[in-house]
């Protein structure tokens, strides 16, 4: 039976270089070719607000979004980024909030927040292609990230509000999502 | 305390630390890193129990990159969160105790290479036999795990007795007996544990730490470092989750600390999501067995009340735990007459600790399903049975907790009502049902962790000339809220906006002790510290406004940034005036508030557990949908009512219920710390993929509830709600699914494979899955306490040779 | 954080350059394709190739789903390119009208960020799973390895000389009950498979390809004359591998079945054909007792082992209820 080989310290010294249009900007980043794309926008890019809740694609916390399309950036290699265009969470609003960060900060959708810049792309993904979605639509759209703070439900009325106010209506939260029912 | 016209309290706010939420921008633990930073891994025991013979780290020190590796015997002082448990090293000085256990400690310049140092660590284990489950821990072993317990692997030994339990059942005029199991689980915060330490040649440790409990921590690291605390400086980052499993002090914050101290470097560990399954500190397993005996209207006369908790492999705050399983039962419905005993087992598994509800949802899991099965024996609807006897408000119970606000009532009709209860429980057809469970917890322990006479909560209020407040207080905020409760009590009081509030809290040089955020004290508590603070400070501004203005202080507004005369509005000043004319008169504006919580009738032995100012209360209707030909048990929607006492922040509290019925949900349905008995007790399936937590796709609908009935112990009148909401709903969707197909799963989780099972069961006859039996423990002569209305006083009774009050150490449990 | 072990990466733009960078690399060198499958095995350190050669950046294996006019195939099947993703076979139009059951299949699988990036090749070539084998090297190194990776022992079945991991993709037994075509591209050229001979029952040597061959293309059937579905059972409805998957295909005489495919997955080491269940309802209108025959019979073959997610009893019992539940829709929507 073969012995398995213990794992090996990283010997190599070479490094990749990548340019990414990094929130919309040409970004050159040099990074150990094995590394993810999670691992470089934390590491080599001072990007933290990607953040990972399990590196094995089990969870969506380390959601950000790929030529639009909404990744695991904890299984998507660096070295296949060259030349993509890679949004993260910085990169949603300005000195503006984006809609959706307001909705999710002020019904609350954010709890700990550790799950919250995966749930904001995935989100941004979503009414990027679907700007009116249905609460299913939102439910589908999202279950591919994990959150242990609020169960969702605040998550879904901030998609929704904040869809509608994208789509140019102006539109409130209803009383009982803040207030519950009396 | 004011009511309905506040300007900021009760009102909902976006929460201090949203926008940083949102953006990224807030800083947790792993996204700290600091100069020259060196990267710390564990190596873990692979055997569940097991001697340490020798540690050989020669090679793993040799290899490049590395620049320290440590082991037990560097960290040789143990510790632990209770006084009467501290049973852990850092890492293991000469036992390992359950798969995961920590051994020894890399510092290398990079993560990688620290992780291959781990394999060049050689270590000659002696395995040891491995106690599996709390039945093998009861029989009398060669090698107990530990050296300390009540008797062998028997951890601790509860025996509690208020009032003649058998007489008041061989009395009344129903009595049941049922077994109930309920299964552990975990916490899952979503972010894994992390921590960065950084000595600097001046002696000054400073420790960032992804901790609920500061406080403790910083203990903890004096203790065994042997460093004054005040050298240490601990640091609560925002924890991504908490839920109980970052209270402990963990090995691993003290192993970086030490490797700083050692290498002069900052050195950072951030756990893989498995090793955050070893830490746990999660929901004990807890086998129960309940005899109860009613009227036939319905009122409890006695109790008797057994559990058997399977604790892990170390103490952490499993006594306490333990003497949760047995509290709480009193003080939903009148309970005449209560007898607890209660056990912990030390097994060779993670340990168990504090997991959001700590010890009080398996016995209400118990309690709320008996009550159901009472109900159907006496023939009297379950909601009616509650209701009719509902522990009173302003009472105290059978074992000496003081109930103050009591909205459960309340709580029981709103669900009933939002659910169609009258018309739709036992009319649903078949395979659909409701079912109705209560609970209640608390707001906040009444006793810290360790005796101490000094508050459990302090905050300091910074008054700024340019009109502008500080708040520093200890509490963490865990993402339930906590700095922005401090902010809107301190913005409501002084009249400013909670944008002109800044909140600094969780570092141990810079704000006053707070316990932590754990037992749902930290609105009560500190809540309470900042009202005191805040109107003391409020005081001062006013005397020295009220003599400028010649109003008198009593007509005095704080509100929209200004101190106004309410009957002119007109004459007034701003804040910052105020404090600009306070500053002058008598020097720099702070103030100070600190809260202690009041002392609690109980003055036996364990009477510390259990008591809290305020207990919130919550009831819950669950509908459910089963198939009958696979047993899958879906919740569409739950019904929730929460008696807060009063929402400082009614978002956030909604917050709070619906993450609440989501976690009860979880462990309701699918969550399982399961391991592999016959594999070397492997934990079976330690990651995010394999530990079922619900997606989008499995939360059901909910609709809530908020009760509001202030209490004079809440600041504002406000009760926990972090915690409340999460207990009814295992046992409100084990009701429903007898109401849907008259089966009756008295375990926790409630799967589809038992459901199937007692559908078969029900063929025959019974309809039934759960234990069948609760093994033999010789428990220790009970501490007998007479109830209040039986002539008690809280005291025990006293037994031959015995002093008749706790000392000092037992008055902590 | 768990990482990767370090590697040499490489996008060839055709397949003649993946085919010649692997020859170089030898058993060094593994294919990637999404990576959703290799990547968290390479963290968990049970593949550790030095060349990882990328699929992603060649255009022939991305060929939009479209009928099959030359050559090959004289029924004018459906051909899709094995490197296309999983979301693109979920929303392509034209696969969704013809080949529901595909499409259907691919939206199973795991959750919308992963679909984005596995592909229809990488999840046909899912490597087998186990709970003793998807671990990381620490756990696994606690238990002396296992059978499949490191070790001798199958701790599922520690008597057993084969091992039991367990064959976890959702197109692979539909591909199966559809009797789908896979082009296989190697160093000595082309070769078709049909999918059932693509997959043997063993959880170490699973598939029939060799290492350095590269799925190219899969061939469906002509869409007309018969129809299919697939039913997944898992705990949750994201993220969750089937612990019992079946395919169940029929061609339709008029009313009466003339043919049938039953297929299991999520239960053994490969999709497995139940021939004595699709022989019951063979000539049939899979009436009531027909489609009871068909379930009992296919749950005698099923040996699910304690290795995925439930019991494997429960999920013995469950192949009956879901093959009758296929059947009972092919049924009713025939009417």
């Amino acid at each position: 039976m073969p012995r398995p080989r213990p794992p090996r310290p990283p010997r190599t010294s070479d490094r990749a270089l990548i340019t990414l249009d990094l929130n919309g900007e040409r970004t050159p980043v040099a990074f150990a070719p094995h590394k993810t794309l999670l691992e470089v926008l934390r590491e080599d890019l001072g990007l933290t607000g990607t953040k990972h809740g399990c590196e094995l694609g089990e969870c969506g916390t380390c959601t950000v979004l790929l030529d639009d399309q909404p990744v695991l950036s904890c299984l998507v290699l660096a070295a296949a980024c060259d030349g993509r265009r890679v949004r993260t969470v910085e990169g949603m609003g300005g000195s503006r909030l984006h809609p959706l960060q307001e909705t999710f900060a002020d019904l609350g959708a954010a709890q700990c927040g550790y799950c919250t810049p995966g749930f904001l792309l995935a989100a941004r993904a979503l009414l990027e292609r679907n700007p009116a979605p249905t609460r299913d639509q939102i439910r589908e759209a999202l279950s591919g990230n994990l959150c242990r703070c609020t169960g969702y439900l605040k998550i879904y009325e901030a998609v929704e509000l904040a869809a509608a106010r994208l789509r140019g209506e102006t539109a409130e939260p209803k009383p009982e999502t803040l207030y519950g029912l009396r | 305390m004011a009511c309905g016209r506040e300007r900021v309290v009760g009102k909902p706010q976006r929460k201090v630390d949203a926008v940083g939420k949102v953006t990224g921008r807030t800083r947790f633990a792993d996204d700290l890193a600091l100069p020259r930073m060196l990267y710390c891994r564990l190596l873990r025991s692979p055997h569940a129990h097991a001697r340490i013979l020798a540690i050989d780290t020669a090679r793993a020190a040799a290899l490049d990159g590395v620049r320290a590796v440590l082991t037990g015997a560097a960290l040789p002082l143990p510790f632990g969160i209770l006084p009467v448990s501290q049973d852990e090293h850092a890492l293991a000085l000469d036992r390992v105790r359950f798969i995961g256990d920590p051994v020894a400690a890399v510092a290398a310049v990079s993560e990688e290479i620290a992780t291959a140092a781990l394999d060049l660590i050689d270590v000659t284990y002696e395995p040891l036999p491995a106690i599996a489950d709390p039945e093998a821990a009861i029989a009398p072993a060669e090698t107990p795990i530990h050296d300390y317990g009540d008797a062998g692997n028997l951890h601790k030994l509860v025996s509690l007795e208020f009032g003649d339990v058998a007489e008041a059942l061989a009395r009344a005029d129903h009595v049941r007996e049922d077994l109930f199991f309920y299964g552990g689980s975990t916490h899952l915060a979503m972010e894994q544990h992390a921590a960065l330490a950084d000595w600097s040649p001046d002696g000054k440790l400073t420790l960032w730490s992804s901790t609920q409990t500061p406080h403790y921590v910083h203990r903890a690291l004096a203790r065994v470092l042997e460093l004054p605390p005040a050298r240490i400086r601990v640091i609560a980052t925002p924890n991504g989750g908490g839920f109980g499993g970052k209270s402990d002090p963990f090995g691993h914050e003290i192993v970086v600390a030490k490797l700083a101290m050692l290498t002069g470097r900052p050195v950072k560990i951030t756990l893989t999501r498995e090793e955050v399954f070893y830490c746990h500190r999660g929901r004990h397993p807890t086998l129960m067995w309940v005899r109860t005996g009613v009227t036939r209207d319905g009122r409890i006369t006695g109790m008797h009340f057994r559990t058997l908790l399977d604790g892990g492999g170390y103490g952490s705050y499993g006594v306490a735990s333990t003497y949760y399983t047995g509290a709480l039962q009193t003080v939903t419905y009148q309970v005449e007459r209560y007898k607890f005993e209660g056990a912990r087992a030390f097994t060779n598994k993670a340990p168990c600790g504090p997991k959001r509800g700590h010890g009080t949802p398996q016995p209400r899991f118990a309690l709320e399903v008996q009550m159901d099965k009472l109900a159907e024996d006496l023939g009297i609807d379950p909601a009616e049975l509650r209701l009719r006897h509902l522990a009173p408000p302003n009472s105290v119970t059978a074992n000496y907790l003081r109930i103050g606000s009591m909205g459960l009532g309340t709580c029981i009709e709103k669900v009933m009502a939002g659910a169609g209860w009258k018309a739709r429980h036992g009319r649903l057809g078949p395979g659909r049902g409701l079912g109705l469970a209560c609970s209640s917890y608390l707001s906040g322990a009444g006793l810290p962790i360790y005796w101490n006479d000094m508050p459990h909560s302090g905050v300091q209020l910074k008054c700024d000339r340019g009109g502008g407040v500080t708040v520093f207080c200890g509490s963490t905020d865990i993402g339930q809220g906590s700095d922005s409760i401090l902010a809107s009590i301190v913005a409501e009081v002084l009249g400013v906006a909670m944008g002109d509030v800044s909140v600094m809290t969780a570092d141990t040089d810079l704000t006053p002790v707070d316990l932590g955020s754990y037992s749902s004290r930290v609105t009560l508590m500190s809540g309470n510290a900042a009202l005191q603070a805040a109107e003391r400070a409020r005081a001062i501004l006013a005397r020295h406004a009220a003599h400028k203005l010649t109003v008198p202080a009593e007509r005095l507004v704080f509100a929209a940034g200004r101190v106004f005369d309410a009957e002119h509005p007109e004459t007034g000043m701003t804040l910052a005036e105020a404090v600009q004319l306070a500053e002058a008169e008598e020097g720099t504006v702070g103030t100070v508030g600190s809260y202690t919580p009041p002392r609690s009738p109980g003055r036996y032995r364990g009477a510390g557990v259990g008591p809290s100012p305020a207990y919130s209360y919550s009831a819950a209707i669950a509908e459910v949908a089963v198939d009958p030909d696979t047993g899958i048990v879906r919740v569409p929607k739950i019904w929730v009512a929460h008696d807060v006492g009063r929402c400082i922040n009614p978002a956030t509290v909604m917050g709070q219920v619906e993450g609440s019925v989501y976690m009860g949900l979880g462990e309701a349905l699918m969550e399982d710390m399961a391991y592999r008995p016959n594999r070397r007790l492997l934990h079976k399936i330690p990651s995010l993929l394999e530990y079922k937590s619900p997606t989008t796709l499995e939360m059901c609908d909910v609709e809530t509830y908020l009760i509001e009935d202030p209490d004079p112990n809440g600041p504002f009148g406000a009760k926990e709600v972090g915690q409340g909401p999460l207990l009814p709903i295992p046992p409100a969707v084990a009701n429903a699914v007898y109401d849907a197909l008259g089966v009756r799963i008295d375990e926790v989780p409630i799967t589809p494979e038992k459901v199937l099972k007692a559908l078969k069961d029900k063929a025959r006859g019974a309809g039934r899955y759960g234990p069948d039996r609760f093994p033999d423990i010789t428990w220790p002569a009970p501490t007998v306490v007479a109830p209040p209305w039986e002539g008690g006083d809280g005291r025990a009774a006293p037994s031959p040779g015995a002093s008749p009050s706790p000392s000092a150490s037992e008055r902590q449990h | 954080m768990l990482r990767l072990p370090e590697f040499r990466f490489f996008q060839p733009a055709t397949l003649k350059q993946a085919l010649a960078l692997k020859a170089d690399a030898g058993p060094d060198g593994m294919y990637v394709a999404g990576g959703t499958d290799l990547y968290p095995n390479m963290k968990r350190r049970h593949q550790e190739p030095r060349v990882v050669i990328s699929l992603a950046g060649i255009r022939a294996l991305r060929k939009q789903p479209a009928a099959r006019r030359n050559g090959g195939t004289a029924d004018g099947g459906y051909a899709l390119g094995a490197g296309l993703t999983l979301t693109e076979i979920v929303e392509h139009r034209r696969l969704r009208k013809h080949y529901p059951v595909v499409a259907r299949a691919a939206e199973l699988i795991s959750t919308p960020l992963l679909r984005n990036m596995g592909t229809l090749g990488g999840n046909l070539c899912l490597d087998t799973r186990c709970n003793y084998y998807n671990q990381s090297y620490e756990w696994r190194k606690a238990i002396d390895f296992c059978m499949k990776k490191d070790g001798a022992i199958c701790w599922v079945a520690p008597s057993s000389p084969r091992c039991w991991a367990v064959q976890s993709s959702d197109l692979a037994p539909v591909m199966v009950a559809l009797d789908a075509r896979l082009r296989l591209v190697g160093p000595s050229g082309e070769r078709v498979v049909p999918a059932a001979e693509f997959y043997r029952n063993d959880g170490i040597a699973y598939l029939t390809k060799q290492p350095d061959e590269i799925v190219a293309e899969v061939t469906l059937p002509a869409a007309s004359g018969w129809d299919a579905t697939y039913h997944k059972l898992r705990r949750r409805g994201a993220f969750d591998f089937p612990v019992l998957g079946v395919a169940a295909w029929v061609r339709w005489d008029g009313a009466d079945v003339a043919d049938a495919r039953i297929v299991l997955g999520g239960i053994a080491s490969y999709p497995q054909v139940v021939p004595d269940a699709a022989r019951a309802i063979r000539g049939t209108r899979l009436e009531e007792d027909a489609v009871q025959v068909a379930a009992d019979t296919a749950a005698g073959p099923a040996k699910p082992m304690d290795n995925t997610d439930f019991g494997l009893s429960w999920r013995k019992e469950m192949t009956r209820v879901y093959v009758r539940r296929a059947l009972e829709e092919l049924r009713d929507r025939r009417r």
